[in-house]
């Protein structure tokens, strides 16, 4: 783990680029949260971002995703587009659904990113139809679904597993896993062992990852957009990761009371951001040409956040547009 | 103009909107068995292949995210059910993310998908495989609501809901399959949220879902009989719901009688007497009645069926005592043809 990269130059670059992002945006909401402009609930994904990153990348442009609740990494992962994430966030024109999906629902069809959804698991069925329309129409297009341990207990996901296997549709399923549902450990919520081993006796590819390294799972994306389109079969990844902040809002929960600090230790030794920059450091990329990086996006990213302060919030007509599409 | 069954008439639109349009596809749990959902879906997997026609695993709500998943890629699905029941369990799609996927994707996101369901009454049904469940859905923003009774409806307004960029709840009453009548042999498309004036009259209107139009029908005509002139409009859509042309009626009879085929409390009938009473209220010469489902689940034996269900006697029941009119010998008038009809075994 955490070798000096193996992938290309831009593309070991690009991950951090990515991670950087995400991770800085979420800094600049627990900075700005308290200033109560949102005025919505948040689920941060801040310690979890190496999975959206890794996979998003993986897809290389040619693929769809669909992203749990805790969606800011992986929306924008796949998107980078930050104005559209701080407008929404804040409610406002900009955003992109004029402030009418807010945290929970952020989505950009035309680029792929398909929706997110507040009910858990309930993103998982809809890879399915989208997966069957691109085996049709863009052979070699993939659907990425990500979800956390919590919705594995749903029956969605059972009957979309064995849907995809049945079908042969090419979903690959990103389980997050942070052993969490909200404040409940998987020990505590599954009536079975292991959940690899038991998706592996369905026709479905089965990968594991506990590195919370973002080459790692880009690799493991790549590996099994492969593996899918050679065996015809979706693939399972089950991605060990760590949530820093509270289950909802900005928080840092350390001293909650399920919480335990040795793992918050364990977990935060193998930040997935601090691990990438190490590598690109330790492979020869300069630090000032990190730090001019870093620098520029901060930069971009406050004129997202100004900008979103200064668009309009919607009157009170888009209240009823939308309801039904009206280019029926 | 050629006859055809309400059943065929389904068959033949989904037919011509594979032919019309390739991103039109058929399924669900036994669209393409040799029972083919009462016939609606014959020779469908045949003609275009198990891509555009297949069964499914019995997840009926996974298989509707399916739905909207196809969508937002551009297909057109149309996802069929041979019992409104099943739908419960896939609520959660439809409710909770077909609905509102559009609004919450700022107006951006078109969402063509048909949710066809079996309603009503079988033979012996009971509880579970009985029930309309209409204002399930009309309750919610976002979905549009169907329910056909005429063979050329069906035919027409399928071909809207199919063509339609919005989630469409298409519902069949089970008897409906049967009934015969013109319907253009060429495409056509009946626009949605537009009623239907099925027959005039000056006396009272009737408002009437699916099944009830035809027991309506059947009234008006034992009412025309005792000289009673009953005017039948079928809303079609349910939800967009076309309120004007039942406001014109009402404000011309001063009666209006909504014959649900579902539940009264909190249901369809509650709505259509809200908007008139509060759109006709100087006109009514009559309180809005309501004549529906029995306040129980549906017992399967017939004897309680038969009570459980309204028909043509329950409206024309219901009309005499809004005119004041004594009680007509009824006697001897076949009430429950279609059920005799029936031999199941579902």
């Amino acid at each position: 783990m955490n070798a000096v990269t193996s992938l290309p130059r831009d593309v070991a670059l690009g991950l951090y680029r990515t991670l950087y992002l995400a991770r800085r945006c979420e800094e600049v909401i627990v900075r700005i949260y308290p200033d109560d402009e949102m005025k919505t609930p948040m689920h941060m994904s801040m310690g979890q971002e190496a999975v959206s990153v890794g996979i998003c990348k993986a897809l290389a442009g040619n693929g769809d995703v669909i992203a749990s609740y805790r969606s800011h990494a992986t929306y924008l992962a796949h998107t980078e587009d930050h104005r559209s994430f701080f407008g929404e966030l804040h409610g406002r024109t900009n955003g992109t659904a004029d402030g009418k999906s807010g945290s929970m629902h952020l989505a950009d069809i035309p680029k792929g990113m398909l929706g997110a959804s507040g009910i858990v698991g309930a993103g998982i069925p809809v890879a399915l139809g989208a997966a069957f329309a691109n085996k049709q129409q863009s052979p070699g297009r993939v659907v990425a679904v990500f979800f956390g341990d919590g919705a594995v207990d749903e029956g969605a996901f059972w009957e979309s597993l064995n849907i995809a296997c049945a079908m042969g549709l090419p979903v690959m399923f990103v389980c997050e896993d942070n052993d969490l549902a909200v404040h409940t450990r998987v020990s505590d919520r599954r009536g079975y062992s292991s959940l690899p081993d038991v998706v592996r006796r369905y026709n479905c590819m089965v990968l594991e990852d506990e590195s919370n390294d973002v080459e790692a799972i880009y690799r493991l994306g790549r590996y099994a957009i492969e593996q899918m389109m050679s065996q015809k079969t979706p693939a399972f990844l089950n991605i060990r990761t760590y949530r820093y902040l509270e289950h909802c809002g900005t928080a840092p929960d350390t001293d909650a009371p399920y919480r335990k600090a040795a793992e918050d230790a364990f977990w935060k030794g193998r930040d997935c951001v601090a691990m990438q920059r190490k590598r690109l450091l330790e492979g020869g990329v300069p630090e000032s040409e990190i730090v001019k990086m870093e620098r520029a996006i901060d930069a971009d990213i406050e004129v997202s956040v100004a900008a979103a302060n200064q668009a309009p919030h919607p009157g009170q007509d888009l209240l009823y547009r939308g309801v039904f599409h009206e280019a029926s | 103009m050629r006859r055809l069954s309400f059943g065929d008439a389904v068959r033949e639109c989904l037919t011509q909107e594979m032919e019309r349009d390739p991103s039109v596809f058929v399924y669900g749990i036994g669209v393409p068995d040799f029972k083919a959902i009462f016939g609606t879906t014959a020779g469908l997997a045949e003609k275009f292949g198990p891509q555009r026609c297949f069964d499914t695993p019995l997840s009926e709500e996974s298989m509707t995210g399916f739905a909207l998943g196809a969508a937002l890629k551009g297909m057109r699905p149309v996802h069929v059910h041979i019992r409104v029941e099943f739908l419960l369990l896939a609520m959660n799609q439809i409710v909770n993310m077909m609905s509102c996927h559009n609004y919450m994707t700022g107006g951006r996101t078109p969402l063509p998908v048909v949710i066809r369901a079996i309603i009503g009454r079988g033979w012996g049904q009971g509880a579970q495989h009985s029930k309309s469940l209409f204002s399930y859905f009309t309750h919610i923003p976002g979905l549009k609501v169907v329910a056909p009774t005429t063979p050329r409806d069906a035919k027409g307004l399928l071909a809207a809901s199919i063509r339609d960029n919005n989630p469409v709840i298409f519902l069949e009453h089970r008897w409906l399959h049967w009934i015969e009548d013109d319907v253009p042999a060429e495409s056509f498309v009946e626009p949605l949220g537009v009623a239907r004036v099925m027959r005039e009259g000056r006396d009272l209107t009737i408002v009437a879902t699916s099944w009830m139009n035809v027991e309506a029908m059947h009234a008006a005509k034992i009412l025309a009989g005792a000289g009673i002139n009953i005017e039948v409009i079928d809303p079609r859509t349910l939800a967009p719901l076309d309120i004007d042309p039942i406001v014109k009626s009402v404000k011309k009879t001063g009666r209006c009688l909504v014959a649900d085929y579902d539940w009264l409390h909190s249901g369809f009938s509650a709505e259509v007497a809200a908007q008139v009473s509060e759109l006709c209220f100087g006109d009514l010469k009559r309180p809005v009645q309501r004549i529906g489902f029995a306040p129980t689940p549906c017992p399967t034996v017939r004897t309680l069926e038969n009570h459980f269900y309204p028909n043509a006697e329950t409206i024309v029941r219901a009309v005499e005592r809004m005119l004041d009119r004594p009680a007509m010998d009824l006697s001897g008038i076949d009430f429950y043809s279609h059920e005799r009809r029936f031999r199941g075994p579902f």
